[in-house]
């Protein structure tokens, strides 16, 4: 009985000791940081927020991942409906319409003014910071993990039909196709044709063409805009991804099937695919071994003048209704993910890209493209900085985008099954997308993006 | 003598019931109150500024020949899977009551696939069914092209329909072993010694008293392949290809937490909500009278 008391005691005086303890050294400022991303990623999160919590001592960043995207922005809704958000959060790309109407915000550029940060806007690479900002260019939020498509090409494969690049032209893709077959290659290129595919096949395809997605500048200019793929290259495009396909050219590989693309590219199955940046650091640690791979810009059809590809990933938006004093911890913690030795961890540690020109500056000065595992990724750069951002190329902001993307990939399969025509089908996504447009011009009638 | 429990006065006794009426409330009645107040406005999802559409998404679901198609796939989905586990777990549990050898083992193994949740037993379906590596690619490899869940929508909806039954046989196995064993056995003894055969005794003793059991568990079983299929969808086809396998229920959750469209997923589970209650009404109303035994 005396030994439980004195346990008891004890455990209350460390309590006491620890509570007057507390006050003297100035407890760190708290807030809280949702994110997305899971698995290796969200390790990386983690050891991100720590080091910021080591390099001072007058905050205290709490990250919590939410295991993926989506659910990282319907538990922000949910909890911001109760009044318990946290102060920052990262939103996935297509949210960015969702959020810039949502007036839950608190605009990064405004808040770090107002915090005593100065931030270099024109530091950023145009063709990602003006996929967050308004169409009068205000930063809204920070991009935080930024990146693109490429094309990723097996050099053994290409060797053995005497090439030593991979195919500029769609054109000359189409060739190289031909000869991998003929070399004995079973899958010359594979794709898949899921919602989230739409990101590489139509919203890549299309910038980099400079053909739009939609009207009214791809909705930046207004809530009105409509799909028009049906009218653009986008067309041609699939027609003849279908007759690849059909001829045996092109494979469709996706995780129902068994083996994903990626998979597929890294076992040396699939000769070449169309990712993200994102996924090199995957091919690189899980590559057949002894297998040469490069990565190169997507390849245009002949006679295009190439323009900058677009922007994917995630922003962090700072979240309204937090106290002034977290404000300042968010704003500490949005500069310190600025700093380009941050962006080197990021970059390092993740397979995304650096956001700012200073910070590709400083990795590319201390050599981190010319190590082995991530040569390749400065591609990545080039290609989203191949022009000045033109309207259409600037992004994509349309409502409901996750359910346009769905009914990307009902209607590529339903082409690819044969159950309607190439034409039928991009007609198809026009009208139940444009259906998904208004249903959300009408939510918030009367609202304007800013 | 009265058995029931009576009160003085009446408030004494709502007093009582109150806890579990707030319980209910909470639980049941507000959740649906405010989907049905959503289905009929245009919700933002941040809040703020909701619109009053009265019937207005009602009319465009139903307008929607993408929902039409989901709607008779979930009722396909419901009959075929619902035959398949109560037919195949009648069958298991039949032989297992006749404690053949091994019967104790095989009574407790299959129970266990109810156990499983459904994305975890998704996951082993879609790796068993995959056309390239998994069982599934030994039959495409002598017939090529012959199983394609990707592109071929009877076949990605066959593998739904496998991983949902095979998770609700363990289920209606448990309720059918029980009836059988309820079964008196000097019944089946007598029927015996006067040289019926298994087959007679199973048509003419056992089947006929387990039909209430049979009736609970087509109620079950419907009502859950309609609410329960979500995960095994999410995992296994994400609904596709080409809305093949876009049941009623994947379709609202998508809609709705997915595509942020809160009022068009509210609308749509008001008449799923609809939908199971008359398919229930229904089964009680003209199967349920014709399977009690007196």
């Amino acid at each position: 009985m005396s030994k439980f008391y004195n346990c008891i005691s004890a455990a209350a005086a460390g309590v006491m000791s620890l509570a007057l303890a507390l006050p003297a050294a100035a407890a760190p400022i708290k807030f809280d940081f949702w994110f997305g991303l899971s698995g290796d990623l969200e390790r990386v999160v983690q050891t991100l927020c720590t080091n910021f919590n080591n390099s001072q001592t007058d905050y205290q960043v709490v990250c919590t991942g939410q295991g993926n995207y989506d659910a990282a922005l319907q538990n922000t809704i949910a909890a911001f409906r109760a009044g318990k958000q946290p102060a920052i959060v990262q939103v996935y790309d297509v949210g960015t319409a969702t959020m810039m109407l949502s007036g839950a915000y608190y605009p990064v550029g405004k808040l770090m003014s107002e915090n005593g940060y100065k931030v270099k806007w024109d530091d950023y690479f145009p063709g990602i910071a003006r996929y967050y900002a308004t169409s009068k260019g205000e930063l809204l939020s920070f991009p935080f993990n930024s990146s693109t498509a490429l094309l990723y090409w097996n050099k053994d494969a290409f060797a053995k039909i005497g090439k030593t690049a991979a195919p500029k032209t769609w054109e000359e893709a189409a060739d190289d196709m031909k000869a991998l077959k003929g070399a004995g290659y079973d899958c010359p290129m594979a794709i898949n044709i899921s919602g989230n595919e739409s990101w590489q096949l139509m919203e890549q395809f299309s910038a980099i063409h400079n053909e739009p997605v939609a009207t009214q500048n791809n909705g930046y200019d207004g809530l009105d805009a409509r799909l028009t793929v049906n009218k653009t290259k986008f067309v041609k495009y699939v027609t003849d991804l279908k007759s690849w396909y059909d001829a045996g050219l092109i494979k469709i590989k996706s995780k129902d099937l068994g083996q994903d693309m990626v998979q597929a590219f890294a076992a040396g199955d699939c000769q070449m695919i169309m990712t993200s940046v994102g996924d090199h650091g995957t091919v690189g640690k899980t590559q057949k071994a002894g297998m040469n791979w490069d990565v190169a810009e997507l390849p245009v059809y002949a006679g295009t003048e190439r323009k900058n590809s677009l922007v994917g990933g995630a922003s962090l938006w700072v979240l309204s209704g937090k106290s002034s004093d977290e404000y300042k911890g968010a704003a500490a913690f949005l500069d310190f993910i600025g700093k380009p030795e941050t962006a080197l961890f990021w970059s390092t540690n993740t397979g995304y890209i650096p956001v700012k020109k200073s910070g590709f500056d400083f990795m590319k000065s201390s050599g981190f493209y010319d190590k082995a595992p991530y040569k390749g990724r400065e591609v990545a750069i080039a290609s989203l900085t191949a022009s000045e951002p033109t309207p259409i190329t600037r992004g994509v902001r349309l409502g409901n985008f996750t359910q346009i993307r769905a009914e990307f990939g009902n209607q590529m399969q339903a082409i690819f099954a044969n159950k309607v025509s190439v034409q039928e089908g991009i007609d198809n996504l026009v009208k139940n997308g444009n259906a998904v447009l208004d249903r959300f011009e009408a939510t918030y009638k009367g609202k304007q993006l800013p | 003598m009265e058995k029931r429990t009576t009160f003085s006065k009446w408030s004494v006794g709502i007093l009582f019931a109150v806890p579990q009426l707030l319980l209910i409330f909470t639980f049941f009645y507000w959740p649906a109150g405010q989907a049905i107040f959503w289905s009929l406005t245009l919700q933002q999802p941040w809040g703020g500024g909701n619109i009053w559409v009265g019937l207005d998404n009602f009319k465009s679901i139903l307008a929607n020949a993408d929902y039409w198609n989901s709607v008779t796939i979930s009722i396909i989905f419901a009959a075929i899977s619902t035959s398949i586990s109560m037919g195949v777990a009648l069958i298991l549990a039949a032989l297992t009551d006749r404690q053949l050898k091994g019967s104790k083992f095989y009574r407790v193994v299959l129970i266990w696939p109810y156990g499983i949740a459904a994305p975890a037993s998704a996951m082993a379906f879609r790796f068993i069914l995959a056309p390239e590596a998994g069982f599934m690619s030994v039959v495409n490899h002598y017939w090529p092209g012959f199983w394609d869940p990707g592109l071929d929508g009877t076949a990605a909806m066959a593998s739904i329909i496998a991983a949902f039954s095979w998770k609700y046989t363990g289920y209606s196995f448990i309720f059918f072993l029980a009836a059988f064993q309820a079964i008196p056995r000097s019944l089946i003894e007598a029927a015996a010694m006067d040289g019926s055969g298994v087959i007679r005794r199973f048509w003419d003793i056992q089947f006929p008293m387990i039909t209430p059991t049979i009736f609970f568990l087509l109620v079950i079983n419907i009502t859950e392949s309609f609410q329960d299929s979500y995960g095994i969808v999410d995992i296994m086809t994400s609904g596709g290809p080409h809305n093949s396998t876009n049941l009623m229920v994947y379709k609202i959750v998508f809609d709705g937490f997915r595509g942020l469209d809160y009022s068009g997923a509210a609308a749509q589970s008001i008449i799923l909500m609809l939908l199971i209650i008359v398919l229930t009404i229904f089964q009680f109303r003209f199967i349920e009278r014709r399977v009690h035994y007196r």
